[in-house]
């Protein structure tokens, strides 16, 4: 049976049909609303709840035409009636009366500390948040499982994740299924493979077999980019190296005991291994895919349909802090916000080295790359599209999979567009694009045709 | 003679002590040449790269930083960075809570399975399962049905500590001398005063002899715990400073764990030497 075979699977539904059961699919429920109140004129109540009616009565009869006959033979206000009674109306305008008040001012943000997370971060030593009128408390986390069980268990009110992890919760991979979103990614780039400085000699990877890597997690974009890079070099993941998953923290240390050849991890640790003389960068990751998605902000569905002012005002403020970490000149008033213990806990020449992108490689030279690490906050659908490629490259997940439907209904691609044009940015027009990885283009209209493309894979 | 031995012991430690700093101070020496370097890709670099400088810290280094913290024990600047102070009062509090709870349950059920032999071989084949079991085992589990990561390390605590009391408060209270239970049957003391009078005081060497073992127990999980969840407390100040690969922090916190344990283990020595009473 296939993954979306099992009937107590929550997602299940979700892929089929949308909790209002007025569509055919969460995606159609989900572009109907968030279409229409990008439009919404005012704050008016009334004007809220016209919009939301209208957009069901599209809904439901998609071709203008009948519409305009049901309306002509009906009227207008039994139609309205008709359909509140099967489908709960007002709290559907609540959901995009984005002005009301906010429900909850004091909130608890978890991040792990790491650059990946720094708008999530400096939104608090930068005032983002207050800003926006919250009160949030960034809490530090132990580790990626941490993180995820003290969100499901609601000590957080949103997190930083890495991206393809509210895939995985949303899918019940790893952990119960539990609907998830992730409405803005935090970094693109930003990653990089470090090698002990003892294979220094060892730059082509076919000379890599038997390396122990580290990567943080199992679903992680560190352990699909590594296994990527591999296998383009002919090194299957599985048989030929040993791929281990290795908390953040602890990267360095292992490095430095030998426990471990190399690792694809985030930043700070790739440039405090060459700060403290334990390894080299080998390849930034942004040569590897130039603009692949990193961390993201996620918080649970619940989350954003009980409190959706409050949602709203969180992902604006980080929106707006990831758009002001985006601008270069801002690169080191963050290293220096975001240094203290409190913080990252780092060397504040090391948070510079990574923001500014002229950094010292390990080898004697020093590198500039202003794109080493880059901020957008837009949650381009065909990310999650490759992500779920790879998980089915790999073998985390089995059978058909709905890859658009997951893509649609976890990345809040329309929800980020209408809240970037509330905060005064630009929003890219598609929700998805096409882009390069490693010289392979990825489409992600035909995802079975690219991961049948693979000589490695697991399927 | 005595004083001398005193004496001459104290003596020994500080050599010991000494020569065991002066051979860290020795060991932690740079000795790697470093080759010349590019003053731009110097500025980049920390100081094991620049002067060959040792990553492990030396003694002095450690001082200084103890220095520091005694300085400024309670600040507290933001969620996650306060004093070590605070780290302390956290980890305390969540021990000696969970401690209680422990003393609650296994006081009077070690009672009621000393006295009676029924309860005795009942519980047995469940206590002999539990107790082996590593308290962070229950971690996870702990974390999924309590909901709350403060509320599970409690919890550890409380199930790590209960069943050194549970067993020695049992041993103890079965252990009672048949002679004065004798007696008192024979002058009719009524049960609860029976307890009270009789078993208790002379049950309570042993008591706090597991009593003791605990405390030990419940300070070593504490540490582990809270490196698990993060958050606050001493454990998380070892994670936190790990994370910053910053060893002299580390062995700060090691010391100030292992000078609390030993005030911890020591308060109920003492608490059993006026308990303990000569036959």
């Amino acid at each position: 049976m296939g993954l979306f075979g099992n009937p107590f699977d929550a997602k299940n539904k979700l892929a089929k049909g949308c909790p209002c059961g007025a569509h055919a699919s969460q995606a159609e429920h989900d572009r109907v609303f968030r279409a229409e109140s990008v439009e919404a004129p005012g704050s008016d109540e009334t004007n809220y709840e016209r919009v939301v009616q209208s957009a069901i009565l599209r809904a439901i009869f998609p071709v203008d035409s009948h519409r305009r006959a049901f309306l002509g033979a009906v009227g207008w206000s039994t139609a309205a009636a008709a359909i509140s009674s099967i489908f709960p109306v007002a709290t559907a305008t609540d959901a995009f009366a984005q002005s009301g008040a906010i429900e909850k001012k004091a909130l608890k943000v978890g991040f792990i500390p790491i650059t990946c997370a720094t708008p999530i971060i400096m939104a608090e030593p930068l005032g983002f948040y207050k800003k926006h009128g919250l009160d949030v408390e960034v809490i530090k986390t132990a580790g990626w499982a941490v993180i995820r069980d003290k969100t499901i268990n609601k000590e957080y009110d949103a997190a930083h994740m890495l991206a393809p992890m509210p895939i995985a919760i949303t899918m019940g991979v790893g952990s119960n299924p539990i609907p998830y979103t992730m409405p803005a990614v935090e970094n693109i780039n930003g990653q990089a493979i470090t090698l002990s400085v003892k294979h220094k000699d060892k730059r082509n990877p076919k000379d890599w077999k038997g390396f122990k890597f580290g990567v943080p997690f199992d679903f992680s974009m560190h352990n699909y980019l590594l296994r990527y890079y591999l296998a383009e070099h002919g090194l299957d993941p599985d048989r030929d190296v040993q791929i281990r998953s290795v908390p953040p923290p602890e990267m360095v240390a292992n490095l430095r005991a030998d426990n471990i050849d190399g690792f694809l991890g985030p930043d700070p640790f790739n440039q405090r291994a060459v700060y403290d003389a334990v390894g080299f960068i080998h390849i930034l990751s942004k040569e590897l895919w130039d603009g692949h998605p990193c961390c993201a902000f996620a918080a649970s569905r619940e989350f954003m349909t009980t409190m959706p002012n409050t949602y709203a005002a969180l992902l604006k403020s980080i929106i707006d802090a990831t758009a002001f970490a985006a601008k270069q000149e801002n690169r080191k008033q963050i290293a220096e916000a975001i240094a203290p213990a409190n913080y990252l806990n780092q060397p504040q020449i090391v948070l510079e080295q990574i923001l500014t992108g002229v950094y010292a490689d390990g080898l004697g030279q020093v590198k500039k790359d202003p794109n080493r690490i880059q901020f957008d906050p837009f949650p381009w659908e065909s990310f999650a599209v490759w992500i779920l490629t790879q998980m089915k490259r790999w073998g985390q997940v089995k059978g058909d999979i709905d890859y658009n439907g997951i893509a649609r209904q976890v990345f809040l691609a329309t929800d980020t567009t209408k809240l970037m044009k509330e905060v005064g940015l630009v929003p890219p027009t598609a929700t998805t694009k096409t882009f390069v990885v490693m010289g392979k283009t990825f489409d992600p209209g035909k995802p079975e045709e690219y991961l049948n493309s693979f000589a490695i894979k697991r399927t | 003679m005595l004083a001398s031995l005193n004496a001459r012991a104290a003596l020994l430690s500080l050599v010991i002590f000494f020569g065991f700093l002066l051979a860290w101070h020795i060991g932690v020496q740079g000795t790697k040449a470093v080759a010349p370097m590019d003053p731009e890709y110097a500025r980049l670099m920390g100081v094991t790269a620049t002067q060959g400088k040792s990553a492990m810290p030396g003694p002095l280094d450690v001082g200084a930083q103890i220095w520091k913290h005694l300085n400024e024990p309670f600040y507290d600047r933001g969620p996650n960075d306060k004093g070590i102070g605070i780290q302390l009062a956290y980890s305390l509090g969540r021990v000696l809570l969970g401690y209680f709870l422990a003393v609650m349950v296994a006081l009077p059920l070690g009672f009621l399975i000393g006295m009676s032999p029924l309860m005795s071989r009942a519980f047995d084949p469940f206590i002999q399962v539990m107790k082996p079991i590593s308290p962070l085992a229950w971690m996870p589990l702990a974390l999924y049905t309590i909901k709350d990561s403060s509320i599970s390390a409690i919890f550890v605590i409380f199930i790590c500590s209960v069943w050194p009391m549970l067993i020695n408060t049992a041993f103890g209270v079965s252990a009672v001398r048949k002679e004065w239970l004798n007696v008192a049957r024979t002058l009719e003391v009524p049960p609860i005063r029976k307890a009270f009078t009789i078993i208790l005081p002379a049950a309570a060497p042993t008591i706090v002899t597991g009593m003791r073992i605990s405390i030990g127990i419940a300070w070593l999980v504490i540490v582990a715990a809270e490196m698990l969840v993060g958050g606050t407390g001493i454990g998380y100040f070892v994670w936190n400073e790990w994370n910053n690969l910053s060893i002299t922090n580390v062995i700060v916190a090691i010391l100030v764990i292992g000078l609390i344990g030993m005030v911890l283990d020591q308060a109920l020595a003492a608490v059993g030497r006026m308990l303990t009473y000569p036959e």
